[in-house]
């Protein structure tokens, strides 16, 4: 029963796929984004630019709020607790959300140990920076990996390291040979059979999408390109002049993405894409928490 | 035989999986370039139904697949391609390609936590079933077979050239409903 639940926890993300997942603070902003064709949207108080700009600890928000986005729209619903903060997992579960991101964009709640996911009947996603922190957030019960990018920056340099360093870890694995993937686990920190599953399948067991400093048409195709299977898009949205505009020539970027001549034209007259900040300028790393 | 699989948004790549695995060609359409290439059936996936409709239409695919369902191209859709294929959605004005004559309801097992896995009756034949944040056909007009009922609520059904399931039969390995589908382009 509960491998079961596990695998149609991992079946929602699979729908997911080639989709964009929008951060959004308010049931209008919810609207906008589900009019712009987002998959789905993470529903939070702050997005990360103003947490980072507001510093201070940073929790699960307001079920209130949760809930008024939940009766906005009619397609999944996200929210974020901190990283091994189960009470505030089993109060998103309590309101049924439709996945749980247990985020490093909020303050760690316990500095060692994340959430026993497979205690939940609602799914999780996670952040990972490379393939043993993904495989090990999937031990936990992860069903949906996300790369953990440096959240609320619109630089997508991080993103992109994450993503790049999975996928060569990936296909260094799939080209081991089978005595060595033992070694490789424990390397890892992680289970044989899931290094066993990678070497088999060339993939992680489950739906990998990119995040965290995605703020253009452009910079989702190239995350796509390297290996994503969809985009979440955070403050890139609604810290930008255009968000209807943006979100919707970002969603149609993740279809189209080997198609430059098509992204071209969805690049133009956006409006002001968020400021952002580059990784050299910012003192607090939040990829940094939770491996 | 060559099936082309609508890939917008969503699970299409399981169904390619599928297809393949029965050794039956296959190909992606994601935009109107795409429909040139000749094929004889369509797959629609499932993902969300909002964003398909909404890029059928942006990529100027919609207008050309729906002159060719209604002219007899046999068309396969899952959860959310059912949706796209219905006439009419409960308590919401909008349809999509809205070919088949069924009025369907979406998320009718309410979040997350309402999505199971069951097995069931196709036709004659046990299949398992993966229902996610999955829709259910309230009603079926006269000329619309239902070909699986779970729970008194009707999950798949054929309209001549039309095969719809609520379910996901590409998640799981059982391939009757995607030979099912296969026969009916004959």
């Amino acid at each position: 029963m509960k491998n079961e639940r596990a695998e149609i926890n991992r079946n929602l993300a699979q729908m997911l796929k080639g989709g964009v997942i929008m951060d959004v603070t308010t049931p209008e902003q919810a609207k906008i984004a589900e009019k712009a064709g987002a998959c789905a949207v993470m529903a939070l108080e702050r997005i990360p630019a103003d947490i980072r700009a507001a510093g201070g600890v940073s929790r699960m928000s307001d079920p209130k709020m949760i809930k008024g986005i939940q009766e906005a729209v009619s397609i999944p619903v996200m929210a974020k607790c901190r990283i091994g903060h189960f009470a505030e997992a089993q109060i998103l579960q309590a309101i049924e959300i439709d996945y749980i991101d247990e985020s490093e964009v909020l303050s760690p709640a316990d500095d060692k140990y994340h959430i026993n996911k497979n205690d939940f009947a609602v799914p999780f996603v996670c952040g990972a920076k490379d393939l043993g922190e993904a495989l090990r957030r999937i031990s936990e019960g992860a069903s949906m990996i996300r790369t953990k990018g440096e959240p609320g920056t619109g630089d997508v340099v991080q993103a992109v390291r994450h993503m790049r360093m999975m996928q060569s870890e990936i296909r260094k694995i799939t080209s081991m040979a089978e005595d060595e993937l033992f070694q490789k686990a424990k390397d890892l920190q992680v289970d044989y059979d899931l290094v066993k599953y990678v070497h088999e399948n060339g993939k992680l067991p489950v739906v990998n999408f990119a995040a965290g400093g995605v703020a253009t048409p452009a910079d989702a195709a190239l995350m796509m390109q390297l290996g994503a299977e969809g985009v979440f898009v955070g403050s890139g949205i609604f810290k930008s002049g255009n968000p209807e505009k943006r979100a919707a020539a970002i969603v149609q970027a993740v279809t189209n993405y080997t198609d430059a001549k098509l992204i071209a034209e969805l690049s133009e007259d956006l409006g002001e894409a968020m400021v952002g900040i580059n990784e050299q300028e910012i003192s607090l790393l939040m990829a940094e928490r939770g491996k | 035989m060559t099936i082309a699989v609508l890939a917008l948004q969503g699970a299409f790549i399981e169904h390619e999986q599928m297809l393949e695995k029965l050794g039956v060609s296959c190909f992606e359409i994601r935009q109107k370039i795409d429909l040139e290439k000749p094929f004889d059936g369509l797959i629609i996936p499932g993902g969300e139904s909002k964003v398909i409709g909404k890029l059928l239409k942006e990529r100027d695919i919609f207008n050309i697949l729906q002159k060719k369902i209604k002219s007899g191209l046999p068309v396969f859709g899952t959860c959310a391609g059912l949706i796209l294929l219905a006439k009419s959605i409960d308590g919401d004005p909008t349809t999509h390609l809205a070919t088949m004559d069924i009025v369907v309801k979406r998320n009718a097992y309410g979040r997350q936590l309402g999505s199971f896995f069951t097995k069931s009756k196709f036709g004659k034949t046990e299949v398992p079933m993966t229902f996610i944040r999955a829709p259910y056909i309230i009603k079926v007009g006269d000329n619309v077979e239902v070909l699986s009922v779970v729970d008194d609520k009707i999950v798949a059904a054929r309209q001549n050239n039309m095969l719809a399931v609520a379910f996901h039969p590409e998640l799981n390995s059982d391939p009757t409903i995607h030979k099912y589908f296969i026969d009916m382009i004959g």
